[in-house]
């Protein structure tokens, strides 16, 4: 069942992916086949987490290849909310070629198989493993938003005469929904964070470095919201603390298989 | 049955000649409905680039006469200038003009709507009807699948969708205006048009800036008070004929602050320039000038073109797809004369036998499968080798063998 599932939304991921460049070329048709790739390999992918939470026993998702997956698809699920647009399309560049490589290491790290064993509670790893996992995928498209803002305001600065044969989203649009998956996504991590910390308690064990290294990663989104709101932080430098941001995201992700998953 | 066009276009007739046969829709109307008296078929296609004539009638020829004769009446001089096509030459024009291959502006919006008019006027019969319907599909066609109608062909055009760039909808931005002239008043109406709303119109001649905001909205000013209005606005719109700078670097840097981060776009369609080069170099503010924004029209408009080839591909398959339904019609009468003498011929034999109700219920089975199965293979050939322009001689053909030439 795994395999009739994993196949085709990878599938799918490809092609949009495909699509996406091919769209970027001659705008048109290709965006809209690309559009109904992530579609159709989020609905596919939707239904092997289905099959997989129905039969593991406790959390499917709790070793880092599975973690993977699921974060694959929160993070074309959250670009599936206004991804789609026209305007948008150009992010679906960035975001489906790494879903389509995240997928496919989320496959060979044993990930996407069906009938997993969890050493976790199953309330504790949904609430963590999720809510943290929910805010990387928003900071993700947060930083894919803010490098696409970067590309387009250098253009903007350089004056190309091409610009509006590829035209992205308004500097200021891009700004804004950055800032808003931003102020989604930090409440989830800070609640991971929480539920975190309070297992921490109860149970035990150190604070770790990946610990440490999450906590500045919400310190430093903390500070942009509260920048945004009290110093007027828009704009390029705001585009640049979100891929700061995301940098620690990264190194959390990358840290993850040799921490919290090493057994 | 032929299609006919015949008329004059931006191609061949200068402006003088073409305002002289250019019709206002209601005149239109009433030549095609003329032209096609009781038995034939005509649309009149005007605009400000074409007249254009498009009849469906028994001869061709014919057609063609009195197009050319209600064109001449217009203007006498239109003679060297006007163009005949004929049958699928004349559809794929249509579907060129309709997908805007044929504008001076390669996909110019306007003329699909110029088409709809016409063919809605027009004195349309199943020919005319499919023709334009088929031309309207295709011009849909060719601006869905390119790019083709996407660019702006214009300096203000292309400030409006630059400013879309900066700030994504234009919906309620607010618009500093320095200068009442006709260039300006261009921009504005694309900004307008695309949701922007207009704030301050500043002018040295108060009457002028009073005409536009009477217009557009907005608020008069003194030249003198622009700076002091920027920390309210999100575009500036500079197009007057003053020697030196109205807006300089520090008269910007001064309300960055105030500003809170809020982008600000600024126009400069004036020569000499209004607005200081060196603005751009502030952060969150965008300043195109005039060369910037021609040279975003000629890459726009080489953009058009280079679409323009994939909608003539698009265009060419519907126009193809026309003529094979138009080629048809010449072997309908042929099938359906088959078609009747066959039905003739079994309904003919069923009354001469002596069968039961049921029996003859089973004959009648039997015997319509066979005729289906053995007349559905000509049918298509003949459908096929229309297509290939040989379908007159199959359907004469077929008239000939089966002895159906007095059905014709």
């Amino acid at each position: 069942m795994a395999e009739l599932l994993f196949w085709p939304a990878l599938v799918a991921y490809g092609e949009a992916a495909v699509a996406y460049f091919g769209d970027a070329r001659h705008p048109g048709r290709a965006g809209r086949f690309a559009t109904w790739g992530v579609r159709i390999g989020w609905l596919v992918q939707t239904a092997l987490l289905a099959v997989q939470a129905a039969r593991a026993d406790g959390f499917p998702w709790s070793s880092w290849a599975g973690s993977l997956n699921l974060f694959v698809w929160l993070v074309v699920g959250a670009y599936l909310i206004w991804g789609c647009r026209p305007r948008y399309r150009l992010l679906g560049l960035a975001v489906l070629p790494l879903a389509f490589v995240l997928f496919v290491l989320a496959r060979v790290g044993g990930g996407t198989g069906i009938g997993t064993r969890s050493h976790y509670s199953n309330l504790f790893l949904v609430l963590h493993v999720g809510l943290v996992l929910a805010a990387f995928a928003g900071f993700t498209l947060a930083a894919g938003l803010s490098a696409l803002y970067l590309w387009q305001e250098r253009r903007l600065k350089r004056r190309e005469s091409t610009i509006l044969r590829l035209r992205a989203p308004g500097l200021a649009k891009l700004d804004d929904v950055a800032a808003r998956t931003i102020a989604v996504a930090l409440p989830a991590l800070t609640l991971g964070i929480v539920v975190g910390g309070v297992r921490l308690e109860n149970r035990g064990g150190g604070f770790d470095a990946l610990m440490a290294v999450t906590v500045v990663t919400w310190g430093v989104y903390a500070a942009y919201l509260a920048l945004r709101h009290f110093a007027a932080l828009h704009g390029r430098r705001a585009a640049y603390v979100v891929l700061a941001g995301f940098i620690l995201v990264a190194v959390v992700r990358l840290a993850l298989p040799v921490t919290h998953f090493a057994t | 049955m032929s299609v006919v066009l015949v008329g004059i276009s931006h191609h061949q007739a200068p402006v003088e000649l073409r305002e002289r046969a250019a019709l206002d829709p209601d005149r239109a109307a009433e030549l095609a409905r003329r032209l096609a008296g009781e038995r034939a078929e005509a649309v009149c296609l005007s605009t400000c680039n074409r007249t254009e004539l498009y009849l469906a009638d028994e001869s061709g020829e014919e057609a063609e006469r009195k197009a050319e004769a209600a064109l001449l009446a217009l203007e006498e001089e239109l003679g060297p200038a006007l163009y005949r096509l004929h049958d699928e030459a004349a559809a794929l024009h249509l579907f060129r003009v309709a997908a805007g291959l044929d504008s001076m502006v390669p996909g110019e919006g306007e003329i699909l709507g110029q088409v709809r008019s016409a063919y809605e006027g027009g004195a349309t019969g199943p020919i005319l009807d499919r023709l334009f319907r088929d031309a309207l599909h295709a011009g849909k066609k060719a601006r869905t699948e390119t790019a083709i109608g996407e660019s702006p062909a214009s300096v203000s055009s292309a400030a409006a969708a630059l400013a879309e760039q900066v700030f994504g909808d234009l919906s309620g931005r607010r618009v500093l205006v320095v200068g009442a002239g006709e260039t300006g008043e261009l921009a504005i109406k694309s900004l307008v048009a695309r949701g922007a709303e207009l704030a301050f119109v500043a002018n040295r001649t108060a009457a002028h800036a009073e005409d536009l905001t009477r217009r557009f909205g907005g608020e008069p000013l003194a030249l003198d008070e622009v700076a002091t209005r920027l920390e309210h606005v999100d575009v500036v719109l500079a197009s007057t004929s003053a020697p030196g700078w109205l807006l300089t670097r520090t008269d910007v840097e001064r309300t960055l602050h105030a500003r809170r981060g809020r982008a600000l776009f600024l126009i400069d369609l004036a020569v000499p320039r209004d607005l200081e080069p060196s603005i751009h170099e502030l952060d969150g503010c965008y300043l195109y000038d005039i060369d910037d924004l021609e040279a975003v029209v000629a890459e726009t408009l080489a953009g058009r073109r280079r679409e323009a080839e994939r909608a003539e591909s698009i265009v060419a398959g519907e126009a193809d797809r026309f003529h094979e339904w138009l080629a048809s019609l010449d072997v309908v009468p042929a099938i359906a004369s088959l078609r009747a003498h066959a039905e003739e011929i079994k309904a003919a034999e069923l009354a001469r036998a002596k069968l039961s109700g049921a029996e003859r219920r089973a004959a009648e089975s039997v015997t319509a499968a066979v005729l289906n199965k053995l007349l559905h293979l000509p049918t298509i050939r003949m459908k096929q080798a229309a297509a290939a322009a040989d379908g007159v001689i199959y359907a004469d053909a077929v008239r000939h063998l089966f002895g159906l030439e007095d059905e014709r």
